[in-house]
């Protein structure tokens, strides 16, 4: 379920192209990925970046990485690789992986491989609801692929957005609009049916700690049916623009 | 002060040795009152709720005779041994951090003009709204043969608690190449994939412990939810293990006798080893007892589950005939939700929200193959209607069905959390 619904999400770059619509980038992934592929793959001898830019796309849900790289749901990846954990300001972490960083961990290609494998076994409560990747190759490739947005490496120099989503057409307007919060609490009760209150991750994702725009765009994205989860394309399917800005609204104002 | 003076008379000592706890007993501050009888899905849910949002401007009481819930939602994870029942237990004890007054009583009558509910204990305690949330009881002379006296041979387990530890006793004393038979209900009853899933998850505990063994299911209906998928699942991973005898082929013509284990389905007598009867089903007889029943349920308003025959009676869940929605927990767990908003709306002036109702009933068929289908709902004058559903394919991946079932388990933590904070 996780890594379904971690696939399927895409909350990257927005930009207002001249029809008036926002959409998701596409990313110049290609150019990059042929840049890897002669560069740093054979350099290192482990992962190969190229591959990891393919893996990279199960987190794209929540992470950034590259030129103009935001926090969002997670923090964003430059330099992740000697970062403290927990210990990006102005990202949301829990507080599991906050007081981890404080007793020392420290993201290296070792500390993140088993993080990636299955985080919940490094970071018991962490917010990152990844089931996490099995496979030993995919996670080496993977770090290549983020150490090349690490200081010091060849890419870092050559940053470019990883923006590939799907475009989501969202007028602005419904973007802009601020919702009623006492009508999104209301309205929130029913996803509290599945998702719990205590931002728990098993089995279900947590929706609590989400930037606005995200939560906007994500449900919006249910709606038009291309975020892939059918209980969530049929709760969304008919929440209209202000009862998801309300629900965005009630959500923002938590915490 | 709405209180029936000469019931209260008459039942003020023992009253105030049953409510120990500080009620909204003599209306003395003016709080509006609202009762809830039952906490389950729907009752908790509720109370809970009208307590959290009013924040004490409300006095919320429940009463409800036990001390533990245990869900009926996956007690069959129970049988198969997929749970332990003590995964299935929550107490009340956190409600009442939450506010609400849980008087652990039987309702045993409801005086509409006095606006009181009487207690087995004596006690009467009124209300300005009451909320009825008592769930099912079973139709006398549904399956010929079998009344509640019987109900320790031949459990219906469709209550939660000790009925699905004595069918699971019985299903692990089963003899090797035993025959457990179960007699399935007509519509409508609580969660329709329910006899389904438990057909699966014994056979699922009969495959490790008892491989040679047969389940029979013996169907009023010539249909079942979720057919497709388990029949799949059936053929799958229990080839040959069940029988399933739908009304086509007789399954509606069925008696049983518990005394010597019998079960006749369209005139073939066999003897077997364990049998599950799940009689038709009514509302919870306390809804009876207030007169808000017709028939078998008690129709309700759909804009908040109002009776149709009193405006500050309402019924949630199981015991309401409200039009589209299943008997699931996730169904009364919603409907509640509307009801508290229109409740609280009513006895303190705060916003009422439109009526949003929905549901999803994940069955588990086998270890990690779960499925689930499910629908959103809308209030019409007439019901409630149902807006748009979904279910699971036939020939899913194993990845997809392992997923749905994770699901469900973050869907259980989140209700029992949503229904008892
Ligand atoms: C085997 C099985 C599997 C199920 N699986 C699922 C599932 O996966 N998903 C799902 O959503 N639903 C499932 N259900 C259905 C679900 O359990 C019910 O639909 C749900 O519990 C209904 O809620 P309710 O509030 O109407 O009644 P209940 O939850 O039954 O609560 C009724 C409460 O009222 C109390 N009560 C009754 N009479 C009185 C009285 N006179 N005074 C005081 N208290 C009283 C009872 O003690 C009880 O606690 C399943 C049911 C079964 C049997």
């Amino acid at each position: 379920m996780i890594a379904l619904l971690a696939c399927f999400l895409f909350p990257v770059q927005v930009s207002i192209r001249e029809d008036g619509f926002l959409h998701r980038n596409r990313g110049t992934f290609f150019v990059l990925a042929a840049f890897f592929l002669t560069g740093m793959a054979q350099a290192s001898g482990m992962g190969d970046p190229a591959l990891g830019a393919a893996v990279f796309k199960k987190c794209q849900s929540c992470h950034q990485v590259g030129d103009q790289a935001k926090n969002r749901v997670g923090p964003q990846l430059n330099d992740i690789l000697g970062r403290t954990a927990g210990g990006l300001g102005g990202a949301k972490y829990s507080k599991s992986m906050i007081q981890a960083g404080q007793d020392g961990l420290v993201w290296s290609e070792d500390t993140l491989d088993s993080f990636l494998e299955r985080p919940k076994s490094l970071v018991a409560k962490t917010r990152m609801s990844f089931r996490g990747l099995k496979d030993p190759e995919d996670r080496a490739n993977l770090i290549a692929y983020l150490r090349s947005f690490s200081k010091g490496s060849i890419g870092a120099s050559n940053m470019q957005e990883t923006g590939q989503g799907i475009d989501i057409k969202l007028d602005p307007s419904v973007l802009a609009m601020v919702g009623d919060a006492e009508y999104g609490e209301y309205l929130s009760s029913e996803c509290l049916t599945c998702h719990q209150s205590s931002g728990s991750n098993d089995g279900i994702p947590g929706i609590t700690a989400w930037p606005t725009e995200d939560f906007v765009i994500a449900m919006h994205a249910y709606k038009q049916k291309i975020r892939s989860h059918p209980v969530m394309q049929m709760m969304a399917g008919r929440l209209s623009d202000e009862e998801i800005a309300a629900l965005a609204a009630y959500f923002s104002d938590l915490e | 002060m709405k209180l029936n003076r000469r019931v209260f008379m008459g039942s003020g000592a023992a009253a105030a040795t049953a409510l120990a706890a500080p009620m909204a007993f003599a209306g003395g501050h003016g709080k509006p009152r609202v009762v809830v009888v039952g906490g389950g899905a729907g009752g908790a849910t509720a109370a809970r709720y009208i307590a959290k949002d009013s924040k004490g401007a409300v006095d919320v009481t429940l009463i409800e005779p036990s001390r533990m819930y245990y869900t009926c939602f996956f007690s069959n994870l129970y049988l198969g041994g997929i749970k332990t029942i003590d995964d299935l237990g929550h107490s009340y004890g956190t409600m009442a951090a939450g506010g609400v007054n849980v008087v652990h009583d039987w309702a045993v009558g409801v005086d509409r003009d006095a606006k009181t509910v009487t207690l087995a204990g004596g006690a009467s305690v009124p209300y300005d709204q009451l909320i009825l949330s008592p769930g099912i009881d079973f139709v006398e002379g549904a399956v010929a043969g079998w009344d509640l006296s019987s109900q320790n041979a031949m459990p219906h387990a469709y209550k939660g608690g000790s009925q699905t530890e004595l069918l699971k006793a019985q299903i692990a004393a089963m003899p090797q190449g035993g025959t457990f038979a179960m007699v399935a209900p007509p519509n409508p009853y609580r969660c329709p994939p329910g006899p389904y899933e438990r057909v699966s998850m014994v056979a699922h505990y009969l495959k490790a412990n008892n491989p040679t063994a047969k389940i029979i299911v013996a169907d009023p209906k010539p249909k079942f939810s979720k057919q497709g998928l388990f029949q799949e699942g059936w053929g799958k991973h229990y080839s040959g293990m069940i029988d399933w005898i739908g009304d086509d082929f007789g399954g509606g013509n069925v008696s049983v006798d518990p005394g010597a284990m019998t079960v006749t389905i369209d005139g073939e007598v066999t003897k077997v080893d364990v049998c599950n009867v799940i009689p038709a089903m009514k509302a919870g007889r306390i809804a009876e007892l207030a007169g808000v029943t017709d028939g078998k349920f008690a129709p309700v308003n759909a804009i908040d589950m109002s009776t149709k025959a009193d405006a500050d009676v309402y019924v949630l869940g199981d015991a309401s005939q409200q039009g589209d929605m299943p008997k699931s927990g996730f169904s009364a767990n919603s409907q509640a939700k509307v009801c508290a908003n229109a409740v609280r709306g009513a006895l303190t002036g705060s916003r009422v929200f439109p009526a949003k109702f929905s549901n999803t009933c994940w069955s588990l068929i086998d270890t990690n193959d779960g499925v689930k289908v499910g629908a959103t709902y809308e209030a019409t004058d007439e019901k409630i209607a149902k807006v748009d559903g979904f279910i699971s394919a036939t020939g899913e991946t194993a990845e997809v069905r392992k997923a749905t079932y994770e699901e469900s388990e973050g869907w259980y933590a989140g209700i029992t959390a949503d229904m008892f904070g």
